[in-house]
């Protein structure tokens, strides 16, 4: 481990027949993967949270959305997988062209998607990680004190005006914790990307290019591994373990914020 | 309402500050315009949220429901290039490989959550096991994977013997215990003081207290968080790839390489052949059933304490 240094997280040359190992390449997927998953997944994982909280619905209708978010969390990462392959991917293998039709000039979007890549892993690592952030933006926001509520109302906002100015921020801090363990899972994630994001070992700045994330590098390469090989990947999954812990850790230190507050 | 008309009661209103129609809902208001315009925008967001799980329902039912058959649970996966075949080893090593981590977990783990609850008097001990079982919980489970294989596989711990369903067995139990350590732990928490006094008043020992009276009436809880635990290593694939690896051949043993559907939906979907294409469809079929039954079996179960 110690014998490749510190080269190894910032060099991209994963060579194992020169025997020569650099992880930047999957240390980048890892990070921008969950990443860009998060931006997308943490507006729609509150809103759903808002939507089933607030009374703007029947309670029937709220908790059966309830249940099948939970249920979509059930779902097992290597059947996520199978879908992204065969129908996802295909679907939105079109709407990719267009992003690099029209914003071909940005790096990002400089090659043509061509299957598996980077933008449908970030997709489906957008669909398991929002029953997490649902699930628990939605018990925050039950535990808003309805005195909370109440004093809003009482003084005459309107439901969102209570929501956005009043709810949210009160909950806010739950809610940070909730999206830090889901960030964790979307690093530690590896079926379902191993499958869709392509393993490549070569670098690319493009979203539409296959990639590689340290947990699909595993996956995939571990198996057949002997030697040094073994070693680099072993240093591989140590860097994951501690970029996993120290975002756990975090949203742990902020989860206990919260339950001061409130309790 | 217009100067040059006025009625009594407008005029009324008028002069205590405000206008009646001011209490009608006006939907050209900025307000509620607004907030139309979020409900509809948080609407669509639990639509999208929901869609997936729609979506991956109906394809995995119609293009695995569609293949099952009795030859199909029952008979060994094909050559590759070949047509036909089943899952049936597969299906027998998911039971085996999760049987094996239930065993091992669902002891440890219960023992552990009474330890937490009912022993420990909040010390620097359970403050750290605590911790650790929260910094388990968030580990990601290749990471479980690796280090089984470097503990168990790569030493060939069990008879000479290097991937093999204890191995993997013993991988998924990691990935159980917090969440069964969790659930004992809550669950305890929740049982009233009363009870644990009455017992004591009669007499019992601690021991007698918590086999009789505690851990009975925590009962459902705890096993609802068993069956979820149990479920979720079912379908669990990154600790299996390289501990019990995957084997074409009915299940030889505990310590031999075994198959489980998850490797298989992993291994036969990216293979460039219909045949174990479609099987990797109806083994995703088999085992999204069985993992949705048992998630609402646990629902049964915990709402049984509710009631």
């Amino acid at each position: 481990m110690a014998k490749f240094g510190l080269d190894f997280l910032t060099t991209s040359n994963w060579d194992p027949v020169s025997e020569r190992y650099g992880a930047f390449t999957a240390i980048y997927g890892t990070l921008v993967s969950s990443l860009l998953a998060l931006i997308i997944a943490v507006p729609l994982g509150v809103g759903t949270a808002v939507f089933i909280t607030e009374n703007l619905i029947p309670a029937s209708v709220r908790n059966v959305l309830g249940m099948m978010v939970e249920l979509l969390a059930a779902i097992p990462s290597v059947v996520l997988g199978l879908w992204a392959i065969f129908v996802m991917e295909p679907f939105i293998r079109p709407l990719l062209a267009v992003l690099h039709a029209t914003l071909g000039w940005l790096p990002f979007f400089s090659t043509t998607a061509q299957g598996p890549g980077m933008a449908p892993a970030i997709l489906i690592l957008v669909v398991m990680i929002l029953p997490i952030i649902t699930a628990i933006a939605r018990d925050s926001l039950n535990q808003v004190p309805p005195e909370l509520r109440q004093a809003a109302y009482g003084i005459g906002a309107t439901r969102w005006g209570a929501i956005l100015q009043v709810i949210l921020p009160a909950a806010i801090s739950g809610i940070t914790g909730g999206v830090m363990l889901a960030l964790g899972r979307a690093m530690g994630e590896t079926m379902a990307v191993t499958m869709i994001i392509g393993n490549s070992t070569n670098f690319s700045w493009s979203l539409l290019a296959p990639g590689n994330t340290i947990s699909a590098m595993l996956a995939s390469q571990f198996g057949e591994a002997d030697g040094i090989q073994v070693s680099a990947l072993m240093y591989a999954a140590f860097v994951l373990m501690l970029l996993t812990l120290v975002v756990n850790m975090m949203a742990q230190w902020v989860v206990r914020r919260l339950s001061l507050q409130y309790s | 309402m217009t100067s040059t008309f006025t009625d009594s009661s407008s005029a009324a209103a008028s002069h205590s500050g405000f206008e009646r129609s001011s209490l009608r809902f006006n939907p050209s208001l900025a307000r509620n315009r607004w907030s139309f315009l979020f409900t509809s925008v948080a609407a669509t967001f639990a639509a999208i949220c929901v869609l997936p799980l729609v979506l991956v329902l109906v394809y995995v039912l119609i293009k695995g429901g569609s293949l099952i058959s009795l030859r199909l649970l029952s008979e060994l996966p094909p050559a590759p290039g070949l047509d036909g075949g089943g899952i049936g080893n597969a299906i027998i090593g998911t039971f085996v490989v999760s049987s094996i981590a239930a065993l091992i977990a669902i002891p440890v783990g219960v023992g552990g959550g009474i330890y937490l609850a009912e022993y420990s008097a909040g010390g620097w001990f359970s403050q750290f096991v605590r911790f650790g079982t929260d910094v388990l919980s968030g580990v990601p489970s290749i990471i479980c994977g690796v280090f089984i294989y470097g503990l168990i596989v790569s030493t060939r711990f069990f008879f000479d013997q290097s991937y093999s369903a204890m191995a993997g067995g013993i991988a998924l139990s990691v990935l159980m215990l917090p969440t069964v350590i969790k659930t004992t732990d809550e669950a305890l928490k929740l049982v009233p003081n009363e009870l644990r006094w009455g017992a004591f008043g009669v007499g019992a020992s601690k021991f007698v207290t918590i086999v009789r009276i505690t851990l009975p009436s925590a009962f459902s809880p705890i096993a609802t968080g068993a069956v979820l635990a149990i479920a979720r290593a079912a379908g669990e694939t990154a600790p299996l790839i390289f501990t019990a690896l995957f084997s074409p051949f009915w299940p030889e043993g505990l310590f031999n390489p075994i198959a489980s559907m998850s490797v298989l939906i992993y291994n036969f979907a990216i293979m460039p052949y219909e045949a174990q294409i479609s099987l990797a469809w109806a083994a995703s079929f088999v085992l999204v059933v069985m993992i949705l039954a048992a998630n609402l079996f646990a629902r049964w179960l915990s709402r049984l304490t509710s009631t």
